[in-house]
């Protein structure tokens, strides 16, 4: 598979975006509106004109004395708004990225019957798929993605973002996504970056993110905990997951199949001893560590990343090595599909 | 209170069918004096169908060049952001507020036999289409930037990272979402051109047959046969009234893309 790399400077309007980065998979850049996100796509896309070098394996897009343009940077772009051309049929609009494969695009994206529609008169569930479509359609060597799921609403959001984790399976195309949301890109990406005013904080894949930020802002920013597992069943309003660490939590959520139980440090309280509360999940073992982020502490016990106050952390001798009991209420889970 | 109320309704009333009489009426004045069949019948004289030919034959080839030249300027200034771009589109909106007549002195000074370039065109019917292009380009230039600058910016992307060079996203994807917009602006420059009267008798002269356009023909004729005249301003009623229609059909038939009317072009 190809490798985008990227290294690279844009002055914006109030900063500079700087981004060194290799794209072999799928990275998903995550932060605040206004962190440059967009922009390094543009760059990467050519639609701006950054100083340094990007390149798809040995084939140069822009260094000193390189600068291709947009139509010769074989880039897939799916704009945040879609950008479909309001004034040609879906068909037509997916034709404009190449003609060969038409057909069989708008079958992969069941799109098929809306064929001579006008953009107009689809969803946004639909524009995303005839967006995607069109951007497969040119035959990209990468994959890019601006904030794939914000313009869509709660319900249909869930079923795209299935929708697009078995995509970027099945195309096996360097993807970059940039969105604000840590927990799509958690779901999409296998790594995530943190961008804020134009600057990397940190790399790494989402459970790092989490259990090891490298600054307050990626902690904030990242918050949740993400502890991947298997639905087992579901009862009673429960579902019941089996983490790939073993132990058992229930949530109030529902989802089937690889799920991520996401779960805030904030709501996971550490005791020394069982709390016997059969309303609660609880997970026993070993401090892996105690760090400190601002005035409050966080505890890694197990898979899980706890947040307390300094003084009970104080209060309960927290260390390294030692061992504890994080519990976690059912109703302060949520569950995400992730890709198997 | 109430009867003050009523007072003012009616004032106001009366002085809207007052503005309204005072458009209409001398227009309508111009089909009630003769009646029908004799204006038709004059449209035959020489006089008329000598200025018609030079009226159309001119706008013809002054609205060729005005899109030919005005599209490629406004679609600069319309995607563009440099310095001086405010004065850019004000030296383009100029011509609309210049009189007519210091538009004539300015065309002679540029392209009399004594001026700047120094040339033979005065008195030509080149001196027709320059006249009609420079006075009527700002309608159509002004309005094809607001047309241009309606286009989402996204969606040329979009075509370029499809690969689409600058022709083929232009073409493709510009000019059709513009299209509207440039159609609305190239009625009205139409109709002003076909309009025309004071720069080109300065700048073109008053010949029959060479440089007497519609307007020219109407201003001789009205002292030496009224009817003549009237029958062509009947016709350049009707035409100037279909004109309108069909730019108020553009306009609506494409309302999603096309919002900006009238408005003039923004200066930065």
């Amino acid at each position: 598979m190809a490798t985008l790399s990227a290294d690279f400077r844009l002055p914006l309007r109030s900063f500079e975006l700087r981004l060194a980065l290799e794209v072999e998979r799928t990275v998903a850049l995550v932060g605040p509106s206004g962190a440059g996100k967009s922009s390094v796509l543009r760059a990467i896309a050519g639609l701006a004109r950054p100083s340094g070098r990007i390149a798809l394996d040995d084939e140069v897009w822009l260094d000193a004395d390189v600068c291709r343009g947009p139509d010769q940077r074989r880039v897939g772009l799916v704009f945040q708004e879609y950008a479909l051309f309001p004034h040609l049929s879906v068909e037509r609009n997916v034709a404009f990225g190449g003609k060969e494969r038409v057909a069989e695009l708008l079958e992969r994206f069941r799109i098929s019957h809306l064929a001579h529609a006008r953009p107009r008169e689809l969803s946004g569930g639909e524009r995303q798929r005839v967006a995607l479509a069109r951007a497969l359609a040119r035959d990209p060597g990468v994959l890019l993605l601006d904030e794939p799921l914000s313009a869509l609403d709660a319900h249909t959001k869930e079923a795209v973002r299935l929708e697009l984790q078995e995509l970027l399976q099945a195309f096996e195309l360097p993807t970059l996504i940039v969105t604000h949301d840590y927990e799509d890109a958690a779901a999409l990406a296998g790594t995530v970056g943190v961008l804020v005013e134009g600057e990397l904080r940190q790399l790494g894949s989402p459970a790092e993110l989490v259990s090891q930020p490298s600054d307050p802002f990626v902690a904030s920013f990242t918050g949740a905990n993400l502890l991947r597992g298997h639905v087992q069943l579901l009862d009673d309003g429960l579902t019941r997951v089996r983490l790939e660490s073993g132990e058992i939590v229930y949530s109030t959520d529902t989802a089937q199949g690889e799920v991520g139980v996401i779960v805030y440090p904030w709501d996971v309280s550490i005791g020394r001893i069982h709390a016997d509360d059969s309303a609660l999940n609880l997970i026993r073992g070993e401090i892996a560590s105690v760090s400190r982020v601002g005035n409050r502490v966080r505890v890694r016990i197990g898979p899980l990343t706890a947040e307390v106050t300094e003084a009970s952390a104080e209060r309960l001798e927290l260390a390294r090595g030692g061992i504890a009991i994080a519990s976690f209420k059912a109703t302060g889970t949520r569950l995400v599909p992730l890709a198997g | 209170m109430n009867r003050r109320r009523t007072l003012l309704g009616a004032v106001t009333l009366a002085a809207a069918a007052v503005a309204l009489a005072f458009l209409v009426l001398p227009v309508a004045a111009i089909f009630l004096r003769v009646p029908p069949g004799k204006l038709l019948h004059q449209l035959t004289s020489p006089v008329v169908t000598d200025a018609l030919i030079v009226s159309f034959k001119t706008s013809a080839i002054a609205q060729a060049l005005i899109l030919l030249f005005g599209t490629p300027l406004a679609y600069l200034v319309a995607s563009r952001r440099f310095r001086g771009r405010a004065l850019v589109v004000t030296l383009i909106e100029l011509p609309l507020v210049l009189p007519p007549a210091v538009a004539g002195i300015g065309l002679l000074a540029l392209f009399g036999r004594a001026g700047l370039l120094g040339t033979s065109i005065p008195f030509t019917q080149t001196a027709v289409v320059l006249a009609v292009a420079f006075v009527s380009s700002p309608l159509y230039t002004r309005q094809a930037i607001a047309a241009f600058e309606a286009v989402d910016p996204d969606v040329v992307a979009a075509a370029r990272t499809l690969g689409a060079g600058p022709g083929r996203t232009f073409f493709r994807v510009v000019l059709p979402l513009a299209r509207g917009g440039l159609a609305a602006g190239e009625a009205l420059a139409f109709a002003r051109g076909l309009g025309e009267f004071g720069a080109t008798i300065m700048f073109a002269g008053s010949l029959q047959g060479l440089t007497q356009t519609l307007p020219l023909a109407i201003y001789e004729e009205f002292a030496l046969d009224f009817d003549t005249a009237l029958a062509m301003g009947a016709l350049l009623v009707v035409v100037s009234a279909a004109l309108l229609v069909i730019l108020k059909l553009v306009l609506t038939w494409q309302p999603s893309r096309q919002t900006s009317g009238f408005l003039f072009a923004r200066s930065s």
